[in-house]
């Protein structure tokens, strides 16, 4: 059976739990996004600005000398960083943004956590003349001031949240009240497979380009399918793009990576699907971070774009029959990835795209040398390298 | 008959109409929150809702959110605010509602959300985040027990969803007035009267109006077309600028008084 299912859900989690205000504009939003689906001329418009304007396909490219220094599988990277924008975040705010003009709405609004979805979602506002206004927690404006300003420079108002954490998941709940109260006029671009339905189908369609592609290539190069496919969760959009085109081949394993933070044991993580409970939160019921009264609670990572105590819901249905597994990877070990790479490949991941390099070194010397693993690297890490170099020059001091 | 419908069946044969009166539960701490109940009916309040206090209340603005903040910090759980309404089921019969997100309640267990708050003499809920589309459980256990399921109205409803809601809810339905967040506005939308006229024409159920609602003259406004003016914000900054002062509860109850002196 195709899911979700006509009200949107994924086994019991997903769904639609929104004011009553936002109702009406997701029944348009699914009825538009249906009409488009099946229009021709919209699939052709949405190739064009992927392969023109984004730089599609991005390259399924052999990581020689990470597969030597890892000693385990044989390991090809999505290279996702290579897009225009920076990251994967553009395959889905081009989709979003040609049916918000569909439409016919005029602004669209955007939560983001590290930037890349603010960042693109700036730029196709830019690209296709819509207003764009991103909310981004204000922690987040600070550990990633060059996105804050690439945003400004594209035209687009960025409003740090004050409230609650003041990352993803406050600047989430901001995107909803804006939403609520300008909804005839406004589209919610949201950055993840997360959200109220239609939102985790729609964004999984659009970033299942990376899978899509990622299978041909693939099987061009190597003439099989891969053993395990790998990408970092924090709503899960890169991770459910790269597998869900995978979903029937049942012998290719999914490994999505949580940011496990300090350490799972302490408390300040992320790692919503390996540690969390079933609960509602924006939009959808899915696992959650949440205490034992229902109150959420507050991530932690190193990756603002992993930093979210909650995750999207067909996530939670893999995890549940079993058709993905879940693992984790504490800061420290996504820095080291990080190194790693840039060392290893001359590739400077994000630290999102770290935490999925980072579980792989962790597990390689446990898989055979005849794998064949694939690694969605989401983003690049340009964002990501001053606060990196903070961090390292810290350490440095520490030991010394 | 529940106690909201007996009070609206009350209010109809004088022709009078219903304040509701919100404020967060465990704001200013559980013993305040029930001294201003007590309080709001002396002044003339018909309906009680009380907050429950959430992480990520997405349907409020500022002043609510803040007042959740409050609450939580000094470590107000749901099971507190129900047994809350308990003890104040020995002093009075005034109709209690609570009003919380989703995400509490299922942690809760739905089941037995409806069975203490039955049992504790809590009268219904309002779940913003919970559209009846996803409400089956609840609903049915609500039935049960002659616990009220309160939908929310807004001005984007289809007259399809009107119909919808229409029939899920019981003692009343929660028109919002405006597209947007709580929190005092100076001005209501000026299709607010047709918009409740409209529901009212399709439904059998008292209409009341909340969101936006924050002096005597929009009480007194909703009040010719609707059964009843929700205030919130409003009072919770009432609370505000009064929480350090001796005559806090007295305060609060003077503004109290005045919204209820608009709405009979």
């Amino acid at each position: 059976m195709k899911l979700p299912d006509r009200k949107g859900h994924f086994g019991v989690f997903g769904g639609k739990y929104v004011p009553e205000t936002l109702m009406t504009a997701l029944e348009e939003l699914e009825g538009a996004y249906k009409a488009a689906k099946n229009d021709r001329k919209f699939s052709e418009q949405l190739r064009y600005y992927l392969e023109e304007y984004a730089g599609r396909p991005s390259n399924l490219y052999y990581a020689a000398r990470l597969t030597k220094a890892l000693k385990g599988p044989k390991i090809y990277l999505k290279r996702e960083d290579l897009l225009h924008t920076g990251s994967h975040k553009i395959n889905n705010t081009l989709g979003q943004g040609l049916l918000t003009v569909r439409m016919g709405k005029k602004r669209i609004i955007a939560e983001t956590g590290a930037g890349q979805h603010g960042v693109a979602t700036a730029t196709v506002a830019a690209l296709f003349g819509l207003d764009c206004e991103v909310f981004m927690g204000e922690e987040d404006v600070q550990r990633q001031s060059l996105n804050v300003f690439r945003m400004k420079l594209l035209g687009a108002k960025v409003n740090p949240v004050k409230s609650g954490s003041r990352t993803l998941k406050d600047a989430m709940n901001e995107t909803m009240r804006d939403w609520v109260t300008n909804v005839r006029t406004t589209h919610y671009c949201i950055g993840s497979v997360a959200g109220p339905h239609p939102f985790p189908m729609m964004v999984r369609d659009f970033q299942s380009v990376i899978g899509t592609e990622a299978k041909r290539q693939i099987l061009r190069a190597e003439g099989r399918l891969p053993d395990y496919l790998m990408a970092c969760v924090g709503g899960g959009s890169n991770s459910m793009g790269l597998f869900y085109p995978f979903l029937h081949d049942r012998n290719v394993k999914f490994i999505g990576v949580e940011a496990a933070g300090k350490g799972l044991s302490t408390g300040m993580h992320a790692a919503t699907l390996e540690r969390g409970g079933i609960g509602v939160l924006h939009g959808s019921k899915s696992y959650l971070l949440q205490d034992e009264a229902g109150q959420i609670k507050i991530a932690h990572s190193i990756s603002a774009g992993l930093d979210y105590p909650g995750v999207g819901p067909e996530h939670s249905f893999f995890k549940d029959t079993g058709r993905a597994k879940y693992f984790s990877a504490t800061d420290g070990e996504a820095l080291d990835a990080f190194r790693l790479l840039s060392e290893t490949e001359g590739i400077i991941p994000a630290l999102e795209s770290s935490h999925a390099v980072a579980y792989l070194a962790k597990v390689s010397r446990k898989l055979k040398k005849s794998d064949l693993v694939v690694v969605c690297l989401s983003g690049r890490g340009d964002k990501d390298v001053d606060m990196v170099s903070r961090i390292l020059s810290e350490k440095n001091e520490q030991d010394r | 008959m529940n106690r909201i419908d007996k009070k609206f069946a009350e209010l109809k044969k004088p022709g009078r109409k219903a304040l509701v009166t919100f404020i967060t539960a465990g704001d200013y701490g559980l013993q305040n929150t029930k001294k201003l109940v007590l309080e709001f009916e002396a002044r003339g309040a018909d309906i009680i809702e009380l907050g429950i206090p959430f992480s990520d209340p997405v349907a409020d603005g500022p002043t609510i959110q803040v007042s959740s903040e409050r609450a939580l910090k000094r470590g107000t759980k749901l099971k507190d605010v129900i047994s809350a309404v308990g003890e104040l089921r020995n002093k009075t019969e005034i109709p209690i509602v609570l009003m919380g997100y989703y995400n509490p309640i299922l942690k809760y267990g739905v089941n037995k959300f409806i069975s203490d708050c039955a049992r504790n003499g809590v009268d219904g809920a309002i779940i913003p985040d919970l559209p009846p589309e996803e409400a089956g459980e609840l609903i049915s256990a609500s039935r049960k027990k002659d616990f009220a399921t309160i939908f929310l109205l807004s001005p984007t409803s289809t007259p399809d969803r009107i119909k919808l809601i229409s029939k899920n809810s019981r003692g009343f339905i929660y028109y919002v007035s405006l597209t947007g967040i709580t929190g005092a506005r100076s001005s209501l939308p000026a299709e607010l009267s047709s918009r409740v006229r409209l529901i009212k024409r399709r439904s059998k159920l008292p209409v009341c109006v909340g969101f936006g609602v924050s002096s005597p003259g929009q009480v007194r406004q909703i009040c010719r077309a609707a059964d009843g003016a929700i205030v919130g914000s409003a009072i919770v900054r009432e609370m505000e600028r009064n929480s350090a002062k001796k005559r806090f509860i007295g305060n609060v109850g003077d503004y109290v008084q005045k919204l209820a002196e608009a709405s009979h």
